[in-house]
């Protein structure tokens, strides 16, 4: 049969390269984490109360924070081309990050926009020298932030792809359970792509990405998609997303309440570079076949996660953990050929609008 | 009955480049030659002086496609007679060096064979680039390739449209080969893609090898598809584009496209069918470079080419 002809019949199945497809729920986690470094706190043995949080009326959309990542691009130029600046109760700013960065379709222009939202960053005085994205930073948190305080947009959705095989992946920084009953929401209603969660346990002020200035806030990244290529199905999807975090908000502050329940997030605990010359720092090995397009596939020690130029494997040491963002293209300067996860269970209390 | 008389009689192919970097992000052409310059002992053959060369250091630098213009398209003859040195651009002055180094371009003092390692976001897989139907040295060499590899596969794109030809870093060879392999992002290196060209040279080289130690090969055919037409996006009065490659024909290289399939879709879903005459095979579908270059894809029509037999001179 044709590939044309697998595809009509296949629903939502990308085809390309390795995809692993959908992975099997994992039944053999090692240990849950204990909930100590959790901020919104684990309550893991008794009921948890119903928990309010204000209307959610402002949010803002961010494409182009990275100028290579197209399907935000596009999403945010087509929500302005049709002058989407409300849904319902929700008024929604839509917004190109990096500007600069698109138009020449590069990641950035001098340095990654998305490292530039640490408190020490923008609290930096602006010098001639200083970097385009630093300046960019500051003037985004002046317009959506500032971040950490009361004038910030309730929630901020930062879109953005990758070239690894990530499916759609949210990723927030503290166990905030707002944004992870909206995770829960989108993994029931999207059946096409695996929907999964990566938290960033890092404290506000190190915070250091866009998401990070609004109150309530998460990334939604979206791959395995090329820099520089728009995909009609990972559009499709994105789009997808961004209709039920909508939705979503509406039905929020019109006074639903989203009930109980647990959800599993990826914790990244550390990051594996390549194996490289000692002399000059070229790469010396590839991902290794075996790894690539696994991202969430448990690696065991002794799996293969190199392969040599000159044909040899290096193999996975030390505990099992789940490898994310494998082989992502901007990440080879920033050394890490992966990341390792810890798979967490979360559990969410019901919520609801806060009424005046 | 003796086919002496129709065997064509080529000098050998002694001096033989292999190209990586001609665009700075795509990794498997730079990684290899990389490699090849350190150790060169995989690439070496009996007969056979190869040599390894990036072709656009620049751009490998800073993982860029090129820096100030394309060195794929620049080859022209305007181009490489340009006066102005330091002032022209940097690729320019590149093509003019490399004409030096491996040409000039058209003369009997160029090198014998030129292998272009090029990747594409296009999932085409191995694919080997004919710029003449009758170049009956690379066809020949691509049948070889094909057999040696079945039953995985390896398909020849023939480009030798009058417009949409272009002046190519390996055009400065008498016998200029492409190896474009793909799916892989810019600036990301796959290790399966890197091992298939490295298989695909391997078997390359052996065939240099084996034509010069005298080995005839009898006259054969060689399917190849032949570049037919480029389609752009649908765009607006701004030049914007306003529709996608339709999820039907994403990753669809090489598969037929027939009169009313989908072709693109727009932002809000509908689909927009493909209005051609005839049944074409589409390739370099999606390829992140060629939106600047307003294409979409290439379609390609299907065509069986002969090859005669060759000989040694």
């Amino acid at each position: 049969m044709s590939r044309r002809n697998r595809k009509r019949r296949a629903t939502g199945r990308r085809k390309k390269q390795e995809v692993a497809g959908r992975p099997a729920v994992n039944r053999n986690i090692q240990r849950l984490l204990q909930a100590s470094e959790c901020q919104a706190g684990l309550q893991r043995d008794k009921a948890m109360e119903s928990v309010s949080f204000p209307p959610q009326s402002s949010i803002a959309i961010c494409g182009g924070t990275h100028g290579n990542e197209m399907t935000g691009v596009y999403l945010v130029r087509e929500m302005q081309k049709h002058k989407v600046d409300k849904i319902g109760s929700v008024s929604i700013s839509t917004v190109l990050s990096n500007p600069r960065a698109v138009d020449v379709c590069r990641r950035y222009t001098e340095t990654d926009l998305n490292r530039c939202f640490t408190d020490a960053l923008l609290s930096s005085p602006i010098t001639d020298s200083t970097p385009y994205e630093v300046r960019r930073a500051q003037e985004l948190n002046a317009q959506l932030g500032p971040k950490g305080s009361e004038k910030a947009v309730d929630m901020l959705i930062d879109l953005h792809n990758t070239t690894a095989n990530m499916g759609l992946c949210l990723i927030f920084y503290t166990a905030d359970y707002l944004p992870l009953q909206i995770f829960k929401y989108i993994q029931n209603k999207m059946s096409s792509v695996p929907v999964r969660a990566m938290q960033l346990d890092i404290p506000l002020s190190d915070a250091y990405s866009l998401d990070s200035l609004g109150k309530h806030s998460f990334s939604i990244e979206v791959g395995p998609q090329p820099n520089g290529v728009l995909r009609a199905d990972i559009f499709n999807i994105v789009k997808e997303a961004v209709d039920h975090t909508i939705a979503w908000l509406q039905e929020f502050n019109s006074g639903s309440t989203f009930e109980a329940g647990e959800v599993e997030a990826f914790t990244v605990v550390k990051s594996v570079d390549y194996p490289r010359d000692p002399v000059t720092g070229e790469i010396s090995a590839a991902i290794h076949p075996q790894l690539q397009d696994n991202d969430f596939k448990l690696l065991k020690p002794g799996d293969p996660i190199f392969l040599s130029f000159t044909g040899e494997t290096v193999k996975h040491e030390g505990e099992e953990l789940y490898p994310l963002f494998v082989n992502e293209c901007a990440y080879y300067e920033k050394k890490i050929a992966f990341h390792l996860a810890q798979k967490r269970t979360f559990k969410l209390p019901s919520i609801h609008m806060k009424k005046d | 009955m003796s086919s002496y008389s129709n065997t064509a009689r080529l000098t050998e192919a002694r001096r033989v480049a292999i190209f990586g970097g001609t665009h700075g992000n795509e990794m498997s052409g730079v990684t290899l030659v990389n490699l090849w310059m350190k150790n060169s002992d995989e690439i070496q053959r009996k007969g056979v002086e190869a040599k390894p060369f990036i072709t656009n250091p620049k751009a490998v630098e800073k993982c860029t496609r090129y820096v100030d213009t394309d060195l794929n398209r620049a080859f022209t003859p305007e181009n490489l007679s340009a006066p102005g040195g330091d002032e022209l651009p940097y690729e320019v002055q590149r093509a003019q060096e490399i004409n030096k180094v491996f040409g000039p371009k058209g003369s009997p003092e160029a090198y014998d064979v030129i292998f272009d390692l090029h990747n594409t976001t296009s999932n085409m897989g191995c694919t080997l680039i004919l710029e003449s139907s009758k170049d009956h040295f690379n066809l020949q060499m691509m049948n070889y390739i094909k057999k040696a590899i079945a039953p995985a596969s390896c398909l020849v794109l023939l480009n030798e449209h009058p417009l949409l030809k272009y002046s190519t870093s390996r055009s400065v060879a008498k016998h200029p080969v492409g190896l474009e392999v793909g799916p892989q992002p810019q600036g990301v290196l796959r290790s399966n893609i890197f091992e298939a060209m490295r298989v695909i040279l391997k078997h390359a080289l052996d065939f240099i090898e084996l034509f010069n130690e005298g080995m005839e090969f009898p006259s054969c055919s060689v399917e190849v598809f032949r570049v037919s037409e480029r389609i752009d996006y649908p765009r607006d009065a701004n030049g914007n584009i306003i529709a996608m490659v339709h999820p039907n024909l994403q990753d669809c290289d090489w598969e037929p496209l027939n009169p009313g399939d989908p072709m693109f879709q727009t932002f809000d879903g509908k689909t927009i069918h493909y209005q051609g005459s005839g049944t074409v095979y589409p390739t370099f579908i999606n390829e992140a470079a060629y939106y600047e270059k307003q294409q979409a894809f290439v379609t390609t029509r299907r065509e069986t080419l002969v090859a005669s037999a060759i000989g040694k001179a």
